[in-house]
């Protein structure tokens, strides 16, 4: 436990000065030399906090350094101040005065601790590479007795993950037989008896007894980590760290660029016939080279470990075991057939008998996901379907285990390394994701960054409308999964799922309420269906959930994966519109042009969303403007959402002017409630700025002045009541931005109809003679009511000069190109700084 | 392979300031490539920043373990330590495992399994298509032996100044950051050793 003591003395170690160190170290070095007993223990133990507490550099003395690095390699010393050395030497690398070799260390336990500082310092002296030969070395000198070869596996191991193929070929040669021979003829008798070669070798002493098998029964073939008994010998302890570094081993041992081309030769070599009649067993492969000994060897041991698993543990510990073997197993037969594709269609049946057991097990769903990895990057080359397993993982599992924190980062993760195998005409993996979601909605925290990845490779232009749907959802759905799970699991008292403080009863009742069952199961389904359903009655009844920890947690993630969204939507848009950019902007509408550019596109088949670009944003559009009034009311969450929502609308328009043309009646209804300005203000003066700023002729030709009347009739209509609020004592005056942003939309207008000029003229004047709010609570108003006016003056000038006012705000397409901002006679900042010249000269005329 | 193994504290989940993050122990089992540094002081700078790299990681591993538990509506702290029954604890303990994208702390992406028991948490930093089922029954193990033989759970008991212990324990189970396969029999064997070289 942590306590004000253990603080107490951290702090102490930090701030402990260099002259005090030095005495203690001059301490340390007699205690070492003198005797090295409990106390020179306990100094150690001291100056290994020190070193490790701060972050920054400790100077140790070199006499101390020196008697540290020499205690490492002095073979009478105990463990105990071997292992302190090592550490204290570890925490201070990477250090300059470093003088340990490991060049003529002789026993493998010496060289196992120097190995551990000697890896910490970074490689920069080929450390790495010579820590890595050494122990090659010792393990050549055949030391077959004590625990010496056991010493090293984990350093050859250490040392090839870190620089992988950096072994000479010759001294790698030589482990990959020792390999073979440590995972294949293990000794089958229990306890501490010399080692029999050969396997099914009668024993000649008397033994203490066969191995088991992890259920009981006496051992049926070679030993393996799953093979159990009271005591073990050193080279069945040899063969679990065998097995253990035998996946690292395969993959890095070789020379560095060989992965590469393996992968490129894989199609041919898949398909021979000659390859399959080649697949030897290693009890028949002494010819081959140690390099496919080792392979044909490894792939034994799987199929070994694969029928192992299949017995049923009697221990606990032996059971999780079996799961991580099953993993193991077959993520080398992976790593075996990349390298060795004639281990294919063996594997492939393997891996067939296993699944249909696996399939029905709940607790195995872990151990599929590997299973399924394997054939869909196998299954292709061998004719065989991952559809059947994709779809139960994808159905069932996830609708049974979500809450499974390690099975839901171990999905993202499979789906993350798996995207760009996935079948994109069977689409399941694209359909799934109201099931895949309900992990991101159970642990936001921990797969909110999978998702910012996993989200683009969802998006799929019939279904973005769907997504944009449940993404808005998402917190209501962690709330709906929290009843499904106590709803299914009565003992929630054992565990709860939820504050046990909240109670939400109400919320259960309605969980099982016929009239809101259509709602969940609609939440809860686990395909995508195209259609959609609103949850607003929902959003109600859960109403009591929105304050649990989970749902706020995942209300928090949805702002970042609503923006991920957008961002992949808006591409795919972008790059299906520039594609006709030559065409003229806005004619023919949509659905003609589809036809006329898909040929174009030449041999490519227009990808569905650009066929449906002109259309989805459309229906995107209109979902944000109805959403925005429609979002489970979780703290803070609605107006995160509309900040994003706001902008994205905006950019939506960017991309599609023609949208203000297209969704005139929904942009006139969103804007002509007064009531919706206070609810969803960033919403609202969104939408405002987009009709003043797209409304033209110039981007859809379409738009007519009835079109361009009707906006600013009800815009109008809406400045005036806002206003008119602004003077009430009563009400809170509406912000600034809002009537900014409404003055600035009229006036556009009306540089676009100049039949209108007059009326907003008057209005502006109205608005330059505002009088001072009220003064609400302790904030003063003025600044607001200053900056209105000053807009209202600005805008009333610019209007007097209309071709003037046309040009700056309709600056037409090309004002976009960077030429019209660099070339100095078209620049846009000369024409607004010969306006503001003109009208400030004006303005000096007008009254104050 | 595992790239770090750390022990750090943890906040309890409902308070909002109870002091920072502590890293009690961490081993790097070999660094990271060194950038070539030409200028003075490159260890030292390295250093700092493998040091920055674990606090990075256990300050992550924290708050996942305390939205965690917040989510689950209990917090571990409040519970009474259950002194001889850690083992059945140890499985209902908060654990979850996340991704840290290359470059972010570590050159290399890492995927970080961590577990926290009472006011502690473990974590172990590993290269991205590591075994987690092997990493997460290697983690709770460690977890158990470090209770046991620590004897983490008196109040009296101070881990800072026990690494001896937590190397001899990382040198059997963990050796190098390799991940063993280790059955039930298997671990018994080891622990017996253990008690033999190392008595309570």
């Amino acid at each position: 436990m942590f306590t004000p003591a253990a603080e107490s003395l951290l702090r102490q170690a930090r701030e402990i000065q260099d002259e005090e160190l030095s005495r203690f170290c001059s301490r340390v070095v007699k205690l070492l030399q003198k005797d090295p007993g409990a106390e020179a223990v306990d100094a150690l133990r001291r100056l290994f906090l020190i070193v490790s507490a701060t972050k920054y550099g400790r100077k140790l003395e070199k006499p101390c350094v020196d008697l540290l690095q020499a205690t490492i390699c002095s073979p009478a010393c105990p463990e105990q101040l071997q292992l302190l050395c090592a550490a204290i030497l570890r925490e201070m690398a990477p250090s300059e005065g470093l003088n340990l070799s490991c060049d003529h260390i002789q026993k493998s336990r010496t060289l196992s601790l120097a190995a551990s500082v000697l890896l910490a310092q970074g490689d920069r002296q080929d450390e790495v590479r010579s820590v890595g030969q050494r122990a090659l070395h010792l393990l050549e000198a055949r030391q077959t007795e004590g625990p010496g070869p056991r010493a090293l596996l984990p350093v050859v191991s250490k040392v090839v993950s870190l620089a992988p193929g950096t072994l000479p070929e010759a001294q790698a040669d030589m482990l990959h037989r020792r390999l073979v021979d440590w995972l294949r003829y293990a000794s089958v008798q229990q306890g501490v008896a010399q080692p029999s070669r050969g396997f099914f070798s009668a024993p000649r002493t008397r033994q203490p007894g066969p191995v088991t098998e992890v259920d009981g029964a006496v051992a049926t073939d070679f030993f393996t980590v799953l093979s159990t008994g009271q005591h073990f010998t050193e080279d069945q302890r040899l063969n679990v760290h065998a097995f253990s570094m035998l996946r690292t081993w395969l993959l890095f041992s070789g020379p560095a660029s060989r992965d590469a081309s393996d992968a490129d030769d894989r199609s041919e070599l898949e398909g021979s016939t000659l390859s399959v009649l080649s697949a030897t067993s290693a009890t028949a492969s002494h010819l081959l080279p140690p390099q496919q000994q080792l392979r044909a060897g490894a792939f034994e041991y799987c199929q070994r470990l694969l029928e192992q698993s299949t017995r049923r543990a009697l221990r606990k510990g032996d059971s999780d075991l079996q799961k991580a073997c099953l993993v193991e197993a077959v993520l080398l037969l992976d790593v075996l057939c990349r390298q060795e594709p004639s281990f294919l269609y063996r594997a492939l049946s393997c891996l067939k008998a296993l699944l249909g057991r696996l399939c029905g097990d709940p607790a195995q769903a872990r151990t599929l996901l590997p299973i399924a990895r394997f054939l869909l990057s196998h299954g292709e080359a061998a004719a065989v379907d991952s559809e059947a397993v994709c779809q139960h993982l994808f159905t069932s599992v996830l609708a049974d285990l979500f809450p499974n924190p390690m099975l839901a980062f171990e999905f993202a993760q499979f789906c993350r390394d798996s995207l760009h195998l996935f079948n994109p005409d069977q689409g399941t993996f694209k359909l799934s994701f109201p099931n895949l979601f309900k992990l991101l909605a159970w642990h936001s925290p921990a797969l909110t960054s999978e998702f910012v990845v996993l989200l683009p490779a969802l998006v799929d232009a019939s279904t973005a409308v769907e997504m944009l749907h449940t993404l808005l959802d998402l917190p209501c759905l962690t709330a709906a999964l929290g009843l499904q799970l106590s709803r299914s699991s009565p003992t929630a008292s054992e565990r709860p799922l939820w504050d046990v403080s909240l109670r939400p009863t109400s919320c259960l009742e309605g969980f099982r309420d016929p009239e809101f069952q259509g709602l969940f199961q609609y939440l809860l389904r686990s395909k995508a269906g195209g259609a959609t359903k609103r949850l607003a009655p929902l959003h109600h009844l859960l109403q009591p959930m929105a304050s649990c920890a989970r749902v706020v947690q995942c209300a928090q993630a949805v702002p970042t994966l609503l923006q991920v969204f957008f961002a992949a939507v808006t591409q795919a848009l972008a790059s299906s519109l520039s594609s006709r950019e030559h065409l003229p902007q806005s004619w023919p509408p949509p659905a003609l042009r589809i036809r006329r550019d898909s040929p174009q596109k030449g041999l490519q088949t227009p990808s569905p969303c650009q066929v449906a670009s002109g259309d989805l944003s459309a229906q995107l559009a209109l979902v944000l403007l109805e959403r925005s009034n429609s979002l489970f009311q979780v703290p803070q969450y609605e107006a995160q959402v509309h900040r994003v929502m706001s902008s994205q609308l905006l950019a939506l328009c960017r991309l599609r002017p023609a949208l203000v043309v297209e969704l005139a009646r929904d942009l006139l209804e969103f804007v002509g409630t007064v009531s919706g300005i206070r609810s969803r203000e960033s919403m609202f003066t969104a939408v405002v700025w987009a009709i003043g700023e797209y409304l033209a002729v110039s981007y859809d030709r379409r738009c007519t002045v009835e079109q361009v009347n009707r906006f600013f009739e009800a815009l109008e209509a809406l400045l005036f009541e806002v206003t008119q609020s602004r003077r009430s004592a009563t009400l809170p005056p509406y912000p600034p931005q809002v009537v900014t942003v409404l003055m600035t939309t009229l006036t556009k207008l009306a540089s676009r109809s100049q039949d209108l000029i007059p009326r907003v003229s008057l209005l502006l004047s109205k608005l330059r003679a505002l009088p001072q709010g009220p003064a609400m609570g302790s904030v003063p108003r003025d600044e607001d009511t200053d900056a209105i006016r000053m807009r209202a003056t600005e805008l009333t000038n610019l209007l007097k000069m209309p071709s003037v006012a046309q040009f700056v705000f309709t600056p037409g397409m090309e004002a976009s190109t960077p030429r019209f901002h660099r070339d100095a006679n078209t620049a846009l900042p000369l024409a607004l700084h010969t306006v503001s010249r003109l009208v400030d000269r004006e303005a000096g005329l007008l009254p104050a | 392979m595992v790239h770090a193994f750390l022990i750090y504290t943890l906040r309890a989940p409902h308070a909002e300031d109870t002091g920072f993050c502590r890293v009690l122990y961490s081993c790097v089992f070999g660094a990271e490539k060194s950038p070539d540094d030409p200028r003075p002081h490159g260890a030292e700078r390295d250093r700092l920043l493998r040091k920055e790299q674990i606090l990075a990681v256990a300050r992550q591993a924290e708050s996942m373990c305390r939205l965690q538990q917040q989510a689950s509506g209990h917090s571990s702290v409040d519970l009474p330590p259950q002194s001889s029954d850690e083992p059945a604890s140890l499985h209902e303990a908060p654990h979850g495992a996340f991704r840290l994208a290359a470059g972010d702390p570590f050159q290399e992406p890492r995927t970080v399994v961590w577990l926290g028991v009472l006011s502690l948490g473990f974590a172990l930093v590993l290269d991205a298509h590591e075994n987690l089922l092997l990493a997460e029954g290697t983690l709770r193990l460690l977890a158990r032996f470090l209770f046991d033989h620590l004897r983490l759970l008196a109040p009296s008991a101070n881990l800072l100044l026990r690494a001896d212990r937590v190397e001899a324990i990382l040198a059997r189970f963990l050796p190098h950051g390799q991940l063993l396969f280790l059955n039930d029999q298997f671990v018994q064997g080891l622990e017996k050793e253990l008690s033999a070289a190392w008595p309570l």
